[in-house]
């Protein structure tokens, strides 16, 4: 790299110098197609506010989530000191919000380092050994892919027992499929390629070859895929609050927020409202951040 | 009966059977053998769980203060000292004769139960399909034909806010503002309070047993309870469909006999509607009938808000009062008709689509 060079230059260059810098280039090449994309960086946008809101919880809630206060309950809108008023045992809505953001991003975390990895795991070894092992697993796969995933969550969490923990695992259990699914085919699509070849000739084994030649090229359809089913799993996760089977009281997690406020819908709307609010702005900001990143990383995926 | 046939027809029935018949019969035999297994999947999994929850099945049954020897009885006659092979192929002899074993909570057999309280599921699923298709398919080709325009961009809107809206919390507000606020449809429930069992229940669908009935005041009064949770669950399969709908119509019209179409003069709504159109019909029954499933499931969460006494409300209710074997079954019916749609459409796809053979 010459001093001239501009660092963007040196981001741009069609001749990388080394294998990192190529990396690094290809990845500035894919943020700027997806910089342009005005709906997808709103989505963004709202995801880093979020982060932001869940490590300075402490600091932004204007009062501690849990304290009631029964002499003024289900206080409206603007009222003094209570932005979004206050639920029925007197709690501060705005600052359970707050600290709601990090339920939602605990499971939402967990999740993604459960379905995703486990999906990656089978997938690619249905994949790449064939034969016996591809069609067992994949009969398992389509089996579980043919199961209705709320109705099979609720049961899995009646069995374990009501809890953000095991709501996790009945939402894992259930989300696992589609992703084995990506990762074969795309395993399938790899395994007969000229460098595969070089590299068995070369004495590389079946877990090298999966983990340091196939695993890093499924990545970026799987990241794709998993954006965007990031809202479905948190409106299962808010569904499952709601009906009392997720997060448990006092925590205040979105779901069970809306289940709260429901009994008083009629005359305190606001109650139930605000937290369904920002479960829809989430869903939706992991909504267009996944259709921008299907534009980067999947080109064939899209329109 | 074509292949004993000596006479001289015998060869044209022979190829008729081998070209026509045998591709679709041996489609609808790797279908029932797909559902088969898939069921047998599932079967597996609601055992498992049936096994592994911290309810002993036996204290539900026999109580606390039960002695040693009811205790033991009762565990016999659940079969539980058998091996765990033996009780699960118990189990599948019972499902096949759809029996779920006794309600914890009631005491009545789940399969009476559930085929109570099903009709109200299918109603709500049915009618909320049927406004998704009307809605979405429409709004699909709209998009598909102004692809780029504000047409299109509004219809992706309303498919995206369809996406990410959690369907209890706008069932919630829908009840806030038709029912609470504007009064223009009825609460919760089927039918208003003074309609209950008014008509014999014939179908269990109570706009049809109205309409046997003749009697026009229930059926008013249920047309504006299921109205507004229909709409929503409608609007939830209008997101998936019109997206569905708009991708398979791009896809047509790219093709070259559309633009030969185009070319000899032939208006854009007989070129949109009766060639591209006719060409992803089969394409669609299939997307439809996923989110058909896909509803039957979803009214979960809107039959809760709505207090619809369906297949949705019981497996919950049943939940929280930890009745097992209710949740189980009503998972087991779920699951069956869910699988079912599934591979059906899986089915009608590979034999009229010449393609996926």
């Amino acid at each position: 790299m010459s001093n001239t060079q501009t660092l963007r230059e040196w981001l741009l260059t069609e001749t990388p110098t080394s294998r990192r810098h190529a990396k690094i280039s290809a990845f500035y090449h894919g943020w700027l197609t997806l910089r342009s994309n005005t709906m997808a960086m709103i989505g963004l946008g709202i995801l880093v506010l979020m982060l932001f809101v869940a490590a300075a919880a402490p600091l932004l809630a204007p009062h501690d989530p849990f304290t009631q206060d029964l002499g003024n309950r289900l206080a409206p809108l603007w009222s003094d000191g209570h932005v979004f008023g206050t639920d029925s045992l007197g709690r501060d809505i705005l600052s359970r919000l707050i600290y709601g953001t990090r339920i939602t991003l605990y499971i939402v975390t967990l999740v993604t380092l459960i379905a995703p990895v486990a999906g990656l795991l089978v997938g690619t070894v249905s994949g790449y050994v064939g034969g016996w092992t591809d069609t067992v697993l994949m009969r398992i796969t389509d089996i579980f892919l043919a199961f209705p995933r709320l109705v099979l969550a609720l049961a899995f969490v009646a069995a374990l027992g009501a809890g953000i923990e095991n709501a996790v695992i009945a939402i894992s259990l259930t989300a696992w499929p589609p992703y084995a699914r990506i990762a074969r085919a795309e395993t399938l699509t790899i395994r007969s390629s000229d460098y595969i070849s070089a590299i068995k000739l070369q004495g590389a084994g079946p877990i090298r070859i999966i983990t340091k030649h196939i695993w890093p090229l499924c990545i970026s359809s799987l990241i794709v895929r998993v954006t965007l089913d990031m809202a479905g799993i948190i409106l299962t996760a808010a569904g499952l609050g709601f009906l009392g089977l997720g997060a448990q009281p006092p925590s205040p997690e979105w779901g069970a927020m809306i289940s709260e406020g429901r009994r008083f819908i009629l005359d305190h709307w606001w109650v139930a409202t605000v937290p369904g609010l920002a479960i829809f702005t989430v869903s939706l900001a992991f909504n267009l951040l996944g259709d921008g990143l299907r534009d980067v990383l999947d080109p064939k995926a899209g329109d | 009966m074509a292949l004993t046939n000596e006479s001289n027809e015998e060869r044209p029935m022979r190829a008729l059977f081998i070209d026509r018949i045998w591709p679709t019969l041996k489609v609808v035999i790797s279908t029932i053998g797909s559902i088969a297994v898939t069921m047998l999947g599932l079967l597996f999994i609601t055992f498992i769980i049936g096994r592994v929850m911290p309810i002993d099945p036996v204290l539900a049954i026999v109580g606390e203060r039960a002695s040693q020897a009811q205790y033991d009885e009762v565990y016999q006659q659940l079969g539980l000292d058998r091996p765990v092979i033996v009780q699960f192929l118990f189990y599948i002899w019972d499902v096949l004769h759809l029996d779920f074993g006794i309600s914890v909570l009631n005491a009545r057999p789940v399969s009476e139960d559930i085929a109570r309280v099903f009709p109200a599921t299918l109603e709500l699923a049915t009618i909320g399909i049927i406004i998704g298709i009307v809605t979405g398919v429409p709004l699909g080709v709209l998009a598909a034909v102004n692809k780029g325009t504000w047409i299109d961009q509004i219809a992706r809107l309303v498919a995206l806010i369809g996406y990410s809206m959690p369907i209890f919390w706008l069932g919630l507000i829908g009840l806030l503002v038709f029912y609470g606020i504007l009064g223009w449809v009825g609460g919760p429930g089927r039918v208003g309070i003074f309609y209950v069992d008014v008509v014999p229940s014939v179908t269990g669908l109570i706009l049809v047993d109205a309409l046997l009935d003749g009697n026009w005041d229930v059926f008013k009064s249920a047309f504006s309870h299921i109205v507004l949770p229909a709409s929503l669950l409608g609007y939830y399969s209008l997101a998936y469909i019109s997206r569905m709908t708009r991708s398979f119509m791009l896809e047509q019209l790219s093709a070259e006999y559309v633009t030969t179409a185009r070319v000899k003069g032939m208006s854009e709504w007989n070129v949109v509607w009766k060639h591209a159109f006719k060409n992803i019909r089969v394409q669609l029954i299939t997307v439809i009938a996923l989110s058909y499933a896909g509803l039957l499931e979803g009214s979960v969460l809107t039959e809760i808000i709505f207090s619809w006494p369906g297949i949705g409300s019981y497996i919950t209710t049943a939940l929280l009062s930890a009745d097992m074997n209710a949740v189980l079954g009503g998972t087991v019916v779920v699951g069956l008709i869910f699988i079912l749609l599934n591979v059906l459409s899986d089915m009608l796809y590979k034999i009229f689509d010449p393609r996926a053979k």
